[in-house]
């Protein structure tokens, strides 16, 4: 007990001066901190904690991504697809029946099989196909229905993406969850509307002829943007599609407010083509389902420049001219849970964090030093310490601290002076039981420790399980729990140790003050 | 001279008490599971899905008054209380059916309602907080909670059953069973607000009262070694004594940083510190009158195969010390 090597002396004293050195930049202001992380290496102490959106305040979005319409789509496209080409090759069949993943045809000669085997390779290349007599039955299996969903995922979040940092948030951050959806966190952003507005659209970009006809199979009719209820025949199939589309970006037309886009060359040329074949015709600008526009094509459009009117706001034409620049969703995306913090919660939320931590750091030392006296001290001493492990570590790890993290760290105060606790417990055990200091001490450390490791571990299992398994506020107080039991056993063992036995060897006492 | 002296040379019959202490549990336990199955649970809106918004009014606002315009929109049963303060106001409604589109509307209209009454005064009314959680994540929610709370009981006695034997193992669960359901039974019998945060703080008793059981069996372990022909009943009273005055100075440091965070903590959180006081004290006693008083009812090999067995779980313990304690 009285011998502690010099490694472990110099151990002790670096981790502790580390810890004072990684909480400094949570004390200087936002200003020195960036020039901190500019002109320092990378692993010096220059970040802070950060703070999550409940501290912070912010929108934090959860979009869930259709991906049965996706799928339902690929399965009609490839109805489509072997339709077409069973008529054209001349392969008669007696059925065809599309279910939720796949396709099944019934032929009529088994001569047909392994040519329709071939169409459905070429429809599809991820189809599964089994074939029964003269049945053939091709669908998404798991992995090929993973790989659909990984795509529509990956592609939203690319367009997800664009279209935040096209409202210009700061540091937002996109991320997939689970399967099928996407985590959008926007720190600072205090009323989300207009990001849920932009969001909550697919933003697919279409073309149509006006149709002359009237109703048929191969006219959809759509209703008008500024009055739903006034609705326009279009031929179904589009003239084109905002595929081609490069850019686009507000502008004003005799004082109102317009969007102008520009075409690749590829759709510049079919933009000239289908204007100059229909000029005098009347066609429509579709967005999502709804008729933003419809104009006579006054002449052959082959610049492959052109405005779209309709009577926007400048906010709406900045926001759809931001929408065509994104690019159109694979799927629509749903909000499942939406949670938004105010700034001045957040901040009231770390006030009262602080205050917390202070008042109760404040008591336990009170207690601990008018329960144990000398040694209360020194485990007061060794709380102080922890504290700053504690938010030396959150910074260096980048870890999120959210309020119910502050808690955390605030209950682990409470626990990590239990092992100081339990070894002073025994060390006054084994003096009431007539043994020596030294030998109180050593047998109080020696026995008392067993019981710290048993009890710090089962509560680290639980809160590393809760950190692995858990979401949203137990994540984030399983992680300051979990960090500050850990620091707890450094600071309450090896520091509280070192002071002890400085202590015993400079003022050699007679008795023992706990 | 010392202010606090708890527990110093103790000397209680605490197995004695156990009948009662059984009548108690058994009440406590048998009441809160009855509870949860008629009464149910407060959940609030991350389990059951809905609407929730925190907003702050300029002055004290009538709530009555404020309850029946709202109740006027015709949004199922809204739930209007107050938020730490009067001025502080939490509104609960729940999922609108209609989709991303009534949600919002939903909230338009609460919106505009509010801001109507204070349409003449100069501070406008704040919107502090809007939290939407759809049905299907609040079920999952539900879902990955209880995955958590079982996955932790099952690595807390895992490790148990790992460092003691499985007598103890036996009394850890009966006694983590205890804590975690009459904590649940009584935010069923004060009806209070259930959420996430709450089933973090049952986790969290259920990691504190654990350690605070396996402080008293690695007593009980110890004192089976060295007194081999003391019966069960003088070990368990001799080692709940003995680390009396820690489980208590322990509870009680804790219970300081519980304190501190319920009255300086803020509203927000104080669910959670709700859950972690009974908690605390649930655990604190159960480690005492469940935990313990269960071994009694446990057969333990006899005193002179102990000895053999214990030689070699001698060895094995004084190899898991870490510290180089024993050199002086």
């Amino acid at each position: 007990m009285m011998f502690i090597p010099l490694w472990k002396r110099v151990l002790v004293f670096v981790t502790v001066i580390l810890s004072f050195a990684y909480t400094l930049p949570n004390f200087v202001s936002e200003e020195t901190r960036t020039q901190w992380q500019q002109s320092l290496p990378s692993w010096m102490p220059s970040k802070s904690v950060s703070l999550g959106l409940d501290l912070q305040g912010g929108a934090h979005l959860l979009l869930q991504a259709d991906i049965e319409s996706v799928v339902k789509k690929r399965v009609d496209d490839v109805e489509q697809y072997v339709r077409r080409t069973m008529k054209s090759d001349d392969l008669s069949y007696t059925k065809i029946e599309s279910g939720k993943d796949g396709v099944t045809v019934t032929l009529k000669s088994e001569d047909d099989v392994s040519a329709l085997r071939k169409i459905f390779r070429q429809a599809d290349e991820k189809l599964v196909l089994d074939t029964e007599g003269l049945v053939v039955a091709a669908h998404f299996d798991e992995s090929g229905l993973k790989d659909i969903t990984d795509k529509t995922i990956s592609q939203s979040i690319e367009v997800v993406s664009r279209r935040v940092n096209g409202t210009g948030t700061k540091e937002p951050i996109i991320q997939r969850q689970g399967t099928d959806r996407i985590l959008v966190q926007l720190p600072g952003m205090e009323n989300p509307e207009r990001v849920k507005d932009l969001l909550n659209k697919t933003a697919q970009l279409t073309f149509h002829l006006v149709s002359m006809t009237g109703e048929g199979l191969n006219v959809t009719s759509l209703p008008m943007r500024e009055d739903p209820t006034s609705k326009l025949p279009l031929n179904r199939r589009p003239l084109m599609t905002g595929e081609d589309l490069v850019d686009a970006n507000p502008t004003f037309q005799d004082g109102a407010p317009i969007v102008s886009f520009r075409l690749s060359s590829k759709g510049a040329k079919k933009f000239c083509d289908v204007t100059r074949d229909n000029v005098d015709k009347p066609f429509a600008v579709v967005l999502d389902g709804e008729i933003i526009t419809a104009p006579r094509i006054n002449e052959a459009i082959c610049g492959g420049n052109a405005v779209i009117t309709g009577n926007f706001t400048v906010q709406e034409a900045s926001d759809l001219s931001l929408l065509l620049r994104a690019g159109a969703l694979p799927t629509s995306l749903k909000i499942v849970e939406e949670r938004t913090v105010g700034p001045s919660l957040g901040s009231d939320s770390v006030e009262a964090g602080k205050v917390a931590t202070l008042v109760a750091f404040l008591l336990i030392i009170m207690f601990m030093c008018a329960s144990y006296r000398l040694f209360g001290v020194f485990a007061s001493i060794a709380l102080f310490v922890n504290m700053f492990l504690i938010i030396a570590l959150l910074s260096m790890l980048q870890a999120t601290l959210t309020l119910p993290g502050i808690a955390g760290i605030v209950l682990t105060m409470g626990m990590a002076v239990d092992a100081n606790v339990l070894i002073f417990e025994r060390i006054r055990e084994e003096i009431r039981n007539g043994r020596s200091i030294i030998s109180s001490m050593d047998t109080g450390y020696e026995k008392a420790m067993a019981s710290i490791i048993d009890s710090n571990l089962t509560t680290l299992i639980a809160g590393i399980v809760l950190y692995a398994v858990g979401t949203g506020p137990i994540k984030g107080f399983a992680v300051t729990m979990s960090i500050g039991i850990a620091t707890s056993l450094f600071s309450a063992i090896m520091l509280t140790r070192l002071m002890l036995v400085i202590w015993l060897k400079t003022t050699k006492p007679k008795a023992l003050p706990v | 001279m010392r202010l606090f002296h708890f527990a110093d040379n103790l000397n209680i019959d605490f197995v004695k008490g156990r009948y009662l202490a059984f009548i108690i549990t058994g009440i406590m336990v048998l009441g809160s599971i009855g509870l949860i199955a008629t009464k149910g649970l407060n959940f609030g809106i991350d389990f059951s899905g809905g609407i929730m918004m925190e907003i702050q009014t300029p002055d004290v606002p009538d709530l009555t008054k404020m309850r029946s315009e709202l109740n006027e929109l015709g949004l199922g049963s809204i739930s209007i209380q107050e938020f730490g303060t009067a001025k502080d106001i939490m509104i609960r409604v729940p999922e609108q059916h209609g989709g991303e589109d009534a949600q919002k509307e939903a909230i338009q209209k609460i919106r505009e309602t509010i801001d109507a009454s204070y349409a003449s005064s100069d501070i406008k009314v704040e919107y502090r907080r809007s939290e939407y959680v759809g049905p299907q994540v609040g079920d999952e929610l539900k879902q990955s909670g209880l995955i958590a709370f079982l996955l932790t009981i099952a690595a807390i006695l895992g490790y148990i059953w790992y460092r003691f034997e499985w007598q103890f193992g036996v009394a850890a669960i009966i006694t983590l069973v205890h804590d975690t359901v009459t904590v649940v039974g009584l935010f069923s019998l004060l009806w209070m607000n259930f959420d996430l945060g709450t089933l973090a703080a049952v986790l969290l008793v259920a990691g504190y009262s654990t350690n605070d059981t396996v402080i008293v069996f690695d007593r009980i372990r110890e004192n089976r070694r060295k007194f081999k022909k003391t019966p069960m009943y003088d070990i368990i009273n001799m080692s709940v004594n003995q680390t009396m005055a820690r489980t208590l100075n322990t509870s009680f440091t804790t219970l300081l940083s519980l304190i501190a965070l319920w009255v300086f903590g803020g509203e927000v959180i104080r669910d959670f510190v709700n859950a972690m006081i009974f908690g605390i004290v649930i655990g604190t006693y159960s480690s005492v009158y469940v935990a313990s008083s269960t071994l009694m009812y446990f057969k333990f090999e006899d005193s002179d195969k102990r000895g053999d067995a214990d030689a070699s779980e001698d060895e094995a313990a004084s190899n898991d010390a870490p510290e180089d304690g024993a050199k002086v």
